[in-house]
């Protein structure tokens, strides 16, 4: 099983998990897994054509897949998948 | 057999050569010159030194010499007359030092001669006292010391990171420090923003952070800029400054600061936070990645909450610009690893630290080799396509 790392703002579509261990040899089958457990994640992550979204951004360990071989790079079962969006916060 | 300190100059003279100063002058001069060892005290060296020379006061020689020359390295010490530095030689010879030499009557010498010389800027008797943590670590120095009281950074936000950060910057002795923030210190401000305080409220924040930082040092100038940056302020504001540490509260800020520092090609520290995650890197102008290789678009305003909507543990705040601010005055003093390249995740609540690696995009549309970098309408951008909007509320 592989793990994948939950930002906190789509926690609240996996029911409030900051991990989700799921199998799957690419990271396309990791998310889609991912997807079929919460589907509530797939609206924020996924557009109307079945893309991920731009602003997502993916890594396998501390490697961005975007560099890699995108969605078919490889991920074993030792693995961290990490969904990473950017935040904005700060001053106010 | 006891003996004499003139025993022990005459044992050391033998021991150790020595150069004259016409000879060490003629070396300077073909710019052929031996690693020059000033080993006086310090006030001594502040009143002018052999230009070149660095200084290792006698009393650090052991422990600091190697961290200025290596054992095979030609050396000549030089002290006020030629004596101490003799003596000087004999403990670097122990140490295995094999190329060492005193100067003959020393500085004064070589000032009676002629030979031009340097004085050193100084920090005053009150900045070495109140620097002193600093200057006694071999990597900030008092050059680098000096160093940080001649720099300008710019803080975007008085707030959250801007609080930690304005008040170890000037805590450090940044000589001068902009505060970009057009709003006032709200009572819902002060569970972190330790820069203002209860009798403040309703004050502007850069106003506010002013009297703080006045009040912690006295050797810090503080410029307030009490609007919000925008396309059009942006490059005259950041022109002054040899660093921006950005600590906005929103993407539309963050696209265009990454944006003009590109432009005006400044280093520009990123730190963000929410509930209990931050992230924190650096990004330095066409040397490493920018915001945007990281972040090529802005998520849509509902997959990205600020922290007035869905909260944030004040101290997170705190340790997060404390990070943003050690990497800013790395980057100033130009020491260490920053985290250029990096992107430094923390998470509060399970305790972790997680480091991404960020490289820059070729494709990247704000400094990749074919892109044409100009100003866009942030806010509409930011906003996003309203479809997005829709499609992750259903």
């Amino acid at each position: 099983m592989s793990t994948i790392k939950i930002p906190p703002v789509l926690r609240g579509s996996v029911g409030g998990h900051r991990e989700v261990e799921v199998a799957g040899g690419t990271v396309n089958e990791v998310l889609d897994r991912l997807y079929e457990e919460h589907p509530a994640v797939r609206d924020q992550l996924v557009t109307p054509e079945g893309e991920l979204h731009r602003f997502v951004n993916v890594y396998v360990n501390d490697e961005d897949v975007r560099l890699g071989s995108w969605l078919d790079t490889e991920v074993g079962a030792d693995d961290t998948v990490l969904i990473l969006p950017a935040m904005a916060g700060g001053a106010p | 057999m006891a003996r004499t300190y003139q025993d022990l100059l005459a044992a050391a003279r033998e021991q150790i050569g020595e150069v004259d100063v016409d000879q060490l002058a003629a070396r300077i001069g073909t710019g052929d010159a031996p690693i020059m060892v000033d080993v006086r005290e310090q006030s001594e060296w502040d009143e002018g030194y052999v230009p070149g020379s660095i200084h290792v006061p006698r009393g650090f020689l052991e422990s600091r010499i190697l961290g200025e020359a290596g054992r095979d390295d030609e050396i000549v010490l030089v002290c006020a007359a030629g004596q101490r530095s003799l003596l000087a030689g004999i403990t670097l010879d122990e140490m295995g030092f094999e190329n060492v030499q005193s100067l003959a009557g020393g500085f004064t010498r070589w000032k009676q001669n002629g030979y031009d010389y340097d004085v050193p800027r100084t920090l005053t008797p009150a900045q070495r006292s109140r620097y002193a943590r600093h200057t006694s670590i071999p990597e900030v120095g008092e050059a680098g010391q000096l160093k940080l009281l001649d720099s300008k950074a710019l803080l975007i936000g008085a707030g959250g990171l801007g609080s930690p950060s304005a008040l170890y910057l000037a805590a450090a002795g940044v000589g001068t420090l902009g505060l970009v923030d057009d709003d006032v210190v709200d009572a819902s401000n002060l569970q972190r923003q330790i820069i203002h305080t209860t009798d403040r409220l309703g004050d502007l924040k850069a106003e506010s952070a002013k009297q703080s930082i006045n009040a912690l040092n006295p050797d810090v100038e503080v410029n307030v800029h009490p609007f919000r940056v925008n396309k059009d302020n942006v490059l005259d504001l950041i022109a002054d400054y040899d660093i921006i540490v950005d600590g906005a509260d929103n993407f539309p800020t963050r696209y265009l600061l990454n944006d003009a520092a590109l432009m005006a090609r400044k280093p520009l520290v990123h730190a963000s936070i929410l509930r209990f995650e931050g992230h924190a890197s650096v990004f330095l102008p066409y040397e490493g990645p920018c915001y945007r290789c990281l972040f090529p678009e802005p998520p849509p305003p509902d997959m990205a909450p600020s922290c007035g909507e869905a909260g944030v543990l004040g101290v997170l705040c705190g340790v997060m610009g404390s990070i943003q601010t050690n990497e800013a005055i790395k980057v100033l003093l130009g020491i260490g690893d920053t985290l250029a390249g990096r992107l430094l995740i923390y998470d509060a609540l399970a305790m972790t630290f997680t480091e991404l690696k960020v490289r820059r995009d070729p494709d990247c549309p704000a400094c990749g080799p074919n892109a044409v970098l100009e100003f866009r309408d942030y806010e509409a951008w930011c906003a996003g396509n309203p479809g997005h909007a829709v499609e992750a509320i259903a």
